[in-house]
């Protein structure tokens, strides 16, 4: 087993990929979560063969310029929309000639929330082979960081400068609508669950989605190096839920949170982008306590 | 072979049934399909029957029936799609992403106006749209000829010496909805014509990236090898049209079709349909003593210049019928052939038969009429406007 240069430090493991997703040499910004997923997945996938495809997002720039590629996996890099379908393609071609292949869609929000909205339902719906992650840093970063609809409410962007004033798509949940095989949130602080969540997503047949908070200090204003950080405080706070739903039905908590209105407020000051709209920590509070007062009658329901 | 009585639509389909099946043993058939009028009889069909290896998936948009054929196609699957109008307007993204990659896809396209206001008739101003698209393009005038080149598009797509999409264009109803007796070989003479698609980029485990960035320099190369690849296209053609004579006892048309044009003073130029309109027409001038000839341009992508120029050299007066209009310049097919044509000619354009107005023999007897009485040519003559 070849060892990964970039993961110096870290012990290898029988789960982990020989040739790393990302090499190193990428032009990634330091501390993109985008960065950290890609590293991760690659810890999960061991000898699984896979093929990815990419649409137009940060994630495809990281590839970087002709011939050369920073992923050690091979990738189409498809059309902003296209992805899944792609992906469809790729899957429903290696089943029907034998093939263990595990295809894996992996996109930004705004090629999931936002244009790819159409496609990625179409897939979930038909219940294709297809892995769907979607690392979400609630902006589109590729292009300087305009809004998309996974933003937050009260986040600046380029195009909403003084404060986003809408709420962000609940996507886990219309993922789950879909009654897909297996739908999940990623916290990137969060080890041992994000690794069991990576390994059920690739061994699972059918669509399966991801769902990953991720960093990115560009566009959120924040210290590199605090990323992993704000993730552990957003979960901490109840911001972002990390559970997954089996079936579109059977939902769990994987990490239940503390609700700490210290972790809410560290997690909305650290970041410069909730500045201008000077929103409120109660403000969000109170966003987080509707969001779970709903997950929790959604698990009840069920 | 056997005799049926199809519409174009099942022409198109049964053809590409056949081609899928023929792939079999290699790595199967791969097919988005979305229905739009009038092209909607022939994806129905396809969904109808069973093929081993094949794969038929039912998506949401135009957009997404080329992307899972961009998948399927990079996996190295023989792959199909068809649209029309709108949805080929709506597709326009992956279509030309089909192209770039250089994926050996086909794709009938119905011609139908683009809307709105909504308009279900022949038009050719929706895959006129993508002729910049890096696809080979070429327009059929009856059912067999879409049969027949449904079927030679994939030999001539999956060619190593060329590896570009065919796009095969029929005009709507006129065609798509109109039956006629259509010759239907066997499976084993389409095994015997039709070699396993063997694409030697197709996505394996390998690390690489299909598509990334690309600078300025290394796009000025992939234009060129683009350049190249559509250069060999009239050759290959040639070799697919002696292939299919061999396998099917029937030759294709040429990219250039010609009609009593070997001592014509006047030329008339079309593509699709209208040409056998202006065959009728031609032979009622000739029966006047006026030499006049036919013109169809099948092959639109790669433009076979050379052979345009070289059918056209004596002719004085060039009428150029447009099923399609540029607003702002007049119809495309003549603006890219009045570059073509003896500079001493009249090359006049008449804009006809849009949004699927009939096309008569009288309208072409007009004009030939119009074109022989001109000393020069005037601003394209938009017939029956309004009327």
């Amino acid at each position: 087993m070849k060892t990964e240069p970039i993961m110096g430090g870290i012990a290898n493991s029988a789960f982990d990929r020989c040739e790393p997703l990302l090499r190193a040499g990428n032009t990634n910004c330091g501390g993109c979560g985008m960065s950290i997923a890609l590293n991760m997945i690659s810890r999960a996938i061991a000898d699984r063969p896979v093929q990815m495809v990419i649409p137009a997002c940060c994630g495809i720039v990281t590839a970087g310029a002709f011939p050369m590629s920073a992923y050690g996996a091979p990738v189409v890099a498809s059309t902003f929309a296209g992805a899944a379908a792609v992906a469809t393609g790729l899957a429903r071609v290696a089943q029907a000639n034998g093939e263990k292949t595990r295809v894996m869609c992996f996109a930004g929000d705004g090629g999931t929330y936002d244009i790819g909205m159409a496609t990625v339902s179409a897939v979930a719906e038909r219940d294709e082979d297809v892995l769907y992650v979607c690392y979400d840093n609630e902006i589109y970063g590729n292009t300087g960081g305009q809004r998309s609809s996974a933003t937050p409410v009260g986040a600046s962007t380029s195009t909403t400068p003084t404060g986003k004033h809408h709420a962000k798509k609940d996507i886990l949940s219309i993922m789950a609508s879909h009654r897909i095989p297996y739908a999940a949130s990623v916290s990137l602080a969060h080890v041992d669950d994000m690794m069991r969540k990576f390994r059920r997503a690739l061994d699972t047949h059918g669509f399966r989605f991801l769902h990953i908070l991720s960093p990115c200090p560009t566009g959120w204003k924040s210290e590199p190096a605090e990323g992993v950080q704000l993730i552990r405080q957003a979960v901490d706070s109840g911001l972002y839920p990390v559970i997954e739903i089996v079936d579109g039905t059977e939902y769990t908590i994987n990490i239940e949170p503390s609700f700490s209105m210290d972790a809410l407020r560290a997690f909305i000051e650290g970041q410069g982008r909730f500045t201008k709209s000077k929103i409120a920590v109660e403000t969000v509070e109170a966003g987080v306590h509707k969001q779970w007062e709903v997950l929790r009658r959604q698990i009840a329901s069920k | 072979m056997s005799t049926h009585l199809i519409s174009a639509n099942h022409a198109s389909a049964e053809a590409t049934i056949l081609a899928a099946r023929a792939n079999r043993n290699a790595r199967g058939f791969c097919s988005g399909v979305y229905p739009i009028t009038p092209q909607t009889e022939c994806i129905e069909r396809l969904c109808s029957v069973n093929i081993e290896k094949g794969q038929v998936v039912r998506v949401e948009s135009e957009h997404s029936a080329m992307g899972v054929c961009i998948g399927g196609s990079l996996s190295g699957a023989r792959t199909f799609t068809a649209s029309s109008s709108n949805g080929l307007a709506y597709m326009a993204e992956n279509v030309f992403a089909a192209g770039f990659f250089r994926l050996p896809i086909v794709m009938m396209a119905v011609n139908r106006t683009l809307g709105p206001p909504w308009n279900i008739w022949v038009d050719h101003g929706d895959t006129l749209m993508l002729r910049d698209s890096g696809w080979i393009q070429l327009y059929c005038e009856d059912n067999q000829e879409v049969f027949d080149t449904t079927l030679l598009a994939y030999r001539l797509a999956e060619d190593a010496r060329v590896f570009l999409p065919v796009m095969v264009c029929q005009d709507a109803f006129v065609l798509s909805h109109t039956m006629m007796m259509t010759d239907v070989p066997a499976q084993e003479q389409v095994d015997r014509f039709l070699p396993e698609l063997d694409l030697p980029f197709r996505l394996t485990l390998e690390p690489r990236v299909v598509g990334e960035l690309d600078f300025p320099h290394q796009t000025e190369m992939h234009r060129q090898q683009h350049i190249e690849a559509m250069k060999q296209v009239p050759a290959v053609y040639t070799e697919v049209q002696n292939e299919f004579e061999k396998a099917f006892g029937r030759r294709p048309p040429d990219a250039i079709v010609t009609y009593r044009m070997d001592d014509a003073d006047i030329a008339i130029v079309s593509m699709g349909t209208t040409a056998s309109t202006v065959r009728a027409a031609v032979d009622a001038a000739r029966a006047r003593g006026i030499k006049a000839g036919g013109v169809r341009v099948r092959m639109f992508r790669p433009l076979p210049a050379e052979t345009i120029a070289n059918v056209l050299r004596s002719c004085r007066r060039v009428a150029v019928v447009d099923r399609n209009l540029s607003p702002g310049l007049g119809g495309i097919v003549w603006g890219e052939i009045r570059g073509l044509v003896n500079p001493l000619a009249v090359v006049q354009n008449y804009l006809l038969g849009l949004g699927g107005g009939d096309i008569r023999p009288q309208h072409i007897d007009w004009i030939i009429q119009d074109v022989a009485a001109r000393d020069q040519a005037g601003e394209p003559v938009f017939m029956e406007a309004g009327e």
